[in-house]
C-alpha cells in the first residue's frame, strides 16, 4: 500500500506503478482536482490544512477495509496539503484488482471514506475573501445536524 | 497534556497547539469545557467537533491519561 501526505505534487504513475500486479486485470485512478469556482463563487486557489500523522493513519484504516470489502489487490491514497492552484491534484487513489467492478466500487468507496473521516481541512480563497470548508460529508457535519435535525445536506 | 487546533479552530483561537495542566479524572469533555472556558470563540464549534486521542478517534466521555495529546477536529472537507 502507498499512503502519503504531502506537500509535494502528487505523481500518478508512481501510485500506479506501486498498486500494478500480475493478478490486476483493472486499476482504477481518480484524481480530486482543484476547481475554479465554488456555490456560484470564483476560486483562486485553496489552501489544505492537515493532521498529517493522524491522516495517514486513517487512510490506512480506510485502504485495509477497502481491500477487505472489495477484494482489491493494492490501494495508493495520497493527500496533498498548502497552496494548490486550479487543476492541481489534491487526493490522488488507485486501487487494483482482479475486475474492473470492484475497482471502480472500490475507488468511489475509497474517495467518499476520506471525504468523511480523514483529518484534512480546506481553505477557499477568493478575490475579496477566503472561508474554510467545513465538510457537508463529514462526520463531525452529519452528527451535529442530527443532533439538531437538520438535514445533511 | 497537549491540545491540537486545526483550520478554522486554529485561526480563531489563533494557535496550532497549547500546553494544558492534566486534572485527576480528565475526560476528553472536561478537557475540551476547559479549553473553552480559556478560550471562549471554541463554543461554537463544540456540536460538529470530533475528539482524537493520540491520533485515534474517540468519544468525548473517554478518559484521557497523563500526557496525552488531544485533537480538536472540526468537520473535515479533504479530497
Amino acid at each position: 500500500m502507498l499512503i502519503r501526505v504531502t506537500s509535494d505534487p502528487l505523481d500518478t504513475d508512481e501510485a500506479v506503478q506501486h498498486v500494478a500486479s500480475p493478478d490486476a486485470g483493472a486499476i482504477n485512478v481518480f484524481l480530486g482536482v482543484v476547481r475554479n469556482n465554488s456555490l456560484d463563487r470564483v476560486v483562486d486557489y485553496l489552501v489544505y490544512d492537515a493532521y498529517p500523522r493522524m491522516a495517514e493513519k486513517v487512510m490506512r484504516e480506510i485502504a485495509d477495509e477497502a481491500r477487505e470489502r472489495f477484494g482489491l489487490i493494492d490501494c495508493a491514497v495520497l493527500h496533498r496539503t498548502g497552496r494548490l492552484e486550479i487543476g492541481e491534484a489534491s487526493l490522488l487513489i488507485a486501487v487494483s484488482s482482479g475486475h474492473r467492478a470492484e475497482s471502480f466500487e472500490g475507488g468511489h468507496w475509497l474517495v467518499n471514506e476520506v471525504k468523511k473521516r480523514v483529518p484534512v481541512w480546506k481553505k477557499e480563497v477568493w478575490a475579496d475573501g477566503e472561508e474554510w470548508i467545513e465538510g457537508p460529508e463529514s462526520l463531525g457535519l452529519q452528527a451535529s445536524q442530527q443532533a439538531t435535525g437538520n438535514r445533511p445536506l | 497534556m497537549t491540545v491540537l487546533l486545526f483550520a478554522s479552530l486554529a485561526d480563531r483561537v489563533g494557535k496550532r497547539k497549547l500546553e494544558l495542566p492534566y486534572e485527576d479524572g480528565d475526560t476528553v469533555g472536561s478537557v475540551r469545557d476547559r479549553l473553552v472556558a480559556a478560550y471562549p470563540v471554541v463554543a461554537a464549534f463544540v456540536p460538529s467537533l470530533m475528539y482524537a486521542l493520540n491520533e485515534e478517534y474517540v468519544r468525548a466521555n473517554d478518559p484521557v491519561a497523563p500526557g496525552a495529546t488531544l485533537a480538536l477536529i472540526p468537520p473535515v472537507s479533504g479530497g
